[in-house]
């Protein structure tokens, strides 16, 4: 029997919270991050609408406890803030004896500092402890140093995927039994450089996104980190750790159709997804919620649509994009919706597809509207697509602990 | 374990043009080496190959010349690595949004993104297999690796399609060469080791390999096994990890033929090298590659081809040798990797000879 992967901590700072309280608390209130431009110094600072964390650089700095911050991209700040915070919950820092990894996503890597500062890298050294922070393995290899991590250190890019990718590989290194545990999840920073490729692709919405809507225009850009520990069976016996949920199927499969659009038909939203299912060995009727890549643009919802019609057909799980409150965090959204999608399992609840109106035509289902918290919620799936037709889904399920009196969590309804 | 059943390679050297190995060696006199691409029409519609940047064009081409070396159609998975991804596109917005940042070309933007290249193999064979794609240094393409060895032994993938691309730009290399990555000036890649100053000399390369779980008709040798090890705060002595790398894989230090180093020329990091050849390998014969493609963060594609030829052809050329001990056999490779002693990494290589 091949090792059983169980999630024992968790860490995410996004647009809707520093941590995973508030993080969970501005969801349970239906409160979105989407706002203006503050920290990019961009001409579409006044024309978009983002996710963005609400810290300044120093902000940052200091809720990482850093103390020597030069050379620190916003990327590794928001990585550090979120890595530490799964560190702490997942008890990291004990049993040093068992083969600890960390494997961290992002696309933009140290952007943010690198195209302010472009023009100095050109002409002078006033700034070249921000060379060697401008590559994707800089924000990683932060972390992995400060915590102590080094048994195995990588960095992934599939563009939007990426963090689901992280995890993914995450678990298949546990179950081959090169690693006990692992830190998995990504960072992501908004920069100019991606929100003018975004915008200049015209996918980008101007008002709130609003996912699987007929009326949906776009992409609001976001960012953050998310970190997951993802732990196996027999580290399990070592920690002495209670799982939260188990990590109970993942798929990776390529659209092989554009660079940049999804097929209409959805086909490697559904082999990413279908594979994940049959991992698991659950039938779709099993699937509670799916936590949808639902990017609110034209193209994708469409895709993703059909291939969730495709593979569920009569048995279709109340479905919903959580992009409306934290905006699209690209490379960091497959960490950022696990959490979420975890923090179902854990409390029982669904997240509601906020600004949705009216049903799509093409489509012949609806995202759930409102939170929901009567329902009990089993099994998630939590699909994350990218840029190249590079897809993954993950399937989470809730764990029946020896000790756990079968009651959910109570709801932390804190302001 | 997975065998190498095809190569496909464009690099500094003759590597793409012709099936010869190393028997034409260039010498260049330069800031960088640049590589010897080949004409795309026959790998590239022409009216696709226009809109795409030279890094897209390099995968592509050296993944389509690995498929046909294979015999392999459709691979199981897509797996690549590369460091910095498309250094050229990135340039291009950069230099677009610090002077005016409205009417940006999206083409470029869509090209920087580093799956690019994974998921351009996979648009034109129409695989809808598994893709990834490591960003991480020097372990970009060993993670690679070790991803696709995984996938043979969970049993998801009976091959994968493995490659490499970094590309370098003039001005790439005068940013980079502010923190002491390169050396100043141009150097002659022939006599890099007598320069002996600081920096090494950078290079850019592409190479894509089929590994298969099981031996073809065009196979080179078996890829044993690899390993990536982060020096968190000089924790790691390459001493204590490699007798058990060895022994998991049946090995002794003694069984290595050939210690295939990253030697760069760069005179603060190389020793690490040797040290680590005359102490824990003082029976093998010491070979380098570097000189022939340039330092870069995928340079051990470069390496493995290397590796994979030796092996194959039972042929240790000349200019790869780094010390005058001849290797009594060629059957165990060991190819040692580090950036600046931080990102260290070994793949091992046997023969298939037999």
């Amino acid at each position: 029997m091949p090792q059983r992967i169980f999630i024992t901590g968790y860490g995410i700072i996004s647009s809707i919270g520093h941590n995973s309280g508030e993080n969970l608390s501005s969801l349970l209130q239906s409160r979105p991050g989407l706002g203006r431009i503050r920290h990019v110094d961009t001409l579409l600072k006044d024309e978009l609408l983002v996710g963005e964390v609400s810290c300044t650089h120093d902000e940052l700095i200091s809720l990482a406890g850093i103390d020597a911050a030069d050379g620190y991209s916003r990327n590794a700040l928001l990585g550090i803030i979120a890595a530490r915070e799964a560190f702490a919950h997942g008890g990291l820092d004990k049993h040093h004896d068992l083969k600890t990894g960390l494997i961290s996503a992002t696309t933009v890597g140290g952007m943010d500092r690198s195209e302010r500062y472009y023009l100095d890298f050109l002409s002078n050294n006033s700034r070249n402890a921000y060379i060697d922070s401008y590559d994707c393995a800089d924000s990683t290899e932060k972390i992995a140093r400060l915590l102590g991590i080094h048994d195995f250190v990588t960095t992934i890019s599939t563009a939007c995927s990426s963090a689901a990718n992280a995890i993914m590989l995450g678990a298949r290194m546990i179950r081959s039994g090169r690693l006990d545990r692992v830190l998995a999840g990504g960072c992501e920073s908004l920069t100019k450089f991606h929100l003018n490729g975004f915008n200049a692709l015209k996918i980008l919405d101007k008002e709130p996104c609003k996912p699987f809507d007929q009326h949906r225009a776009g992409i609001n850009l976001g960012e953050g980190a998310a970190y997951l520990v993802l732990e196996s069976e027999s580290g399990l016996a070592v920690t002495g750790n209670t799982p939260i949920c188990e990590l109970a199927g993942w798929g990776n499969a390529c659209e092989a159709f554009h660079q940049t659009a999804s097929s209409p038909d959805g086909i490697g939203a559904y082999l990413a997804m279908n594979a994940a299912l049959s991992m698991s060995g659950l039938e779709p009727a099993a699937i509670d919620y799916v936590n949808a890549h639902g990017t609110g643009t034209d193209n994708n919802d469409v895709s993703e649509g059909r291939a969730l019609e495709r593979l569920f057909s009569k048995n279709m799980p109340r479905v919903s994009s959580t992009k409306p409150f934290t905006g699209h965090t690209t490379s960091c959204a497959g960490s950022i919706e696990a959490i979420l999608s975890v923090l179902c399992l854990e409390h029982q609840v669904i997240w509601p597809n906020l600004n949705f109106k009216e049903q799509m035509h093409e489509l012949s289902f609806s995202p759930v509207e409102e939170l929901l918290t009567t329902i009990p919620v089993n099994v998630v799936m939590s699909n994350s697509f990218g840029f190249g037709g590079n897809d993954t889904s993950l399937i989470f399920r809730k764990v029946n602990n020896n000790n756990d009196t079968s009651s959910p969590a109570p709801l932390l309804l804190r302001e | 374990m997975a065998f190498i059943n095809g190569i496909g390679i464009i690099s500094p050297q003759r590597t793409a043009d012709s099936t010869a190995f190393l028997s034409d060696v260039m010498e260049y006199t330069a800031d960088y080496l640049t590589c010897i691409e080949p004409a795309y029409r026959t790998f590239i519609d022409p009216l696709q190959s226009r809109r795409m940047s030279r890094l897209m064009k390099m995968g592509i081409a050296s993944a389509k010349l690995c498929m046909a070396e294979s015999g392999v159609e459709m691979p199981d998975a897509i797996i690549t690595g590369t460091g910095l991804g498309s250094v050229e596109d990135t340039e291009k917005i950069l230099g677009e949004i610090t002077k005016e940042e409205r009417f940006l070309n999206p083409t470029p933007f869509i090209q920087s993104t580093y799956n690019t290249i994974s998921s351009q193999v996979a648009i034109q064979l129409k695989c809808h297999s598994y893709n990834s794609t490591y960003v991480h240094r020097t372990f970009s393409f060993e993670s690679c690796l070790l991803d696709g060895l995984m996938q043979l032994e969970e049993k998801s993938a009976t091959n994968f399609l493995a490659g490499t691309i970094d590309e370098m730009t003039m001005n790439h290399l005068q940013i980079t060469r502010r923190v002491g990555q390169w050396k100043m000036e141009p150097v002659n890649n022939l006599s890099l080791k007598d320069v002996k100053t600081p920096g090494a000399l950078a290079g850019e390369g592409a190479a894509f390999f089929m590994m298969g779980a099981e031996r073809s008709s065009s196979t080179y040798a078996e890829l044993t096994d690899v390993a990536t090890c982060y020096n968190l705060n000089g924790s790691f002595a390459s001493a204590e990890f490699l007798p058990g790398f060895l022994a998991k894989n049946g090995l002794y230090p003694a069984d290595i033929d050939i210690v295939l180093l990253g030697v760069n020329g760069d005179c603060s990091n190389d020793p690490i090298y040797m040290q680590f050849a005359d102490q824990l390998f003082p029976a093998a014969a010491q070979a380098w590659f570097k000189h022939l493609c340039g330092e870069y963060h995928t340079a051990a594609g470069f390496g493995l081809y290397v590796a994979a030829n030796i092996l194959k052809n039972q042929v240790c050329p000349e200019v790869l040798k780094l010390s005058a001990k001849k290797p009594v056999r060629l059957k165990n490779i060991l190819i040692y990797n580090h950036f600046r002693n931080i990102n260290h990494s070994f793949i091992l290589i046997r023969g298939c000879y037999e």
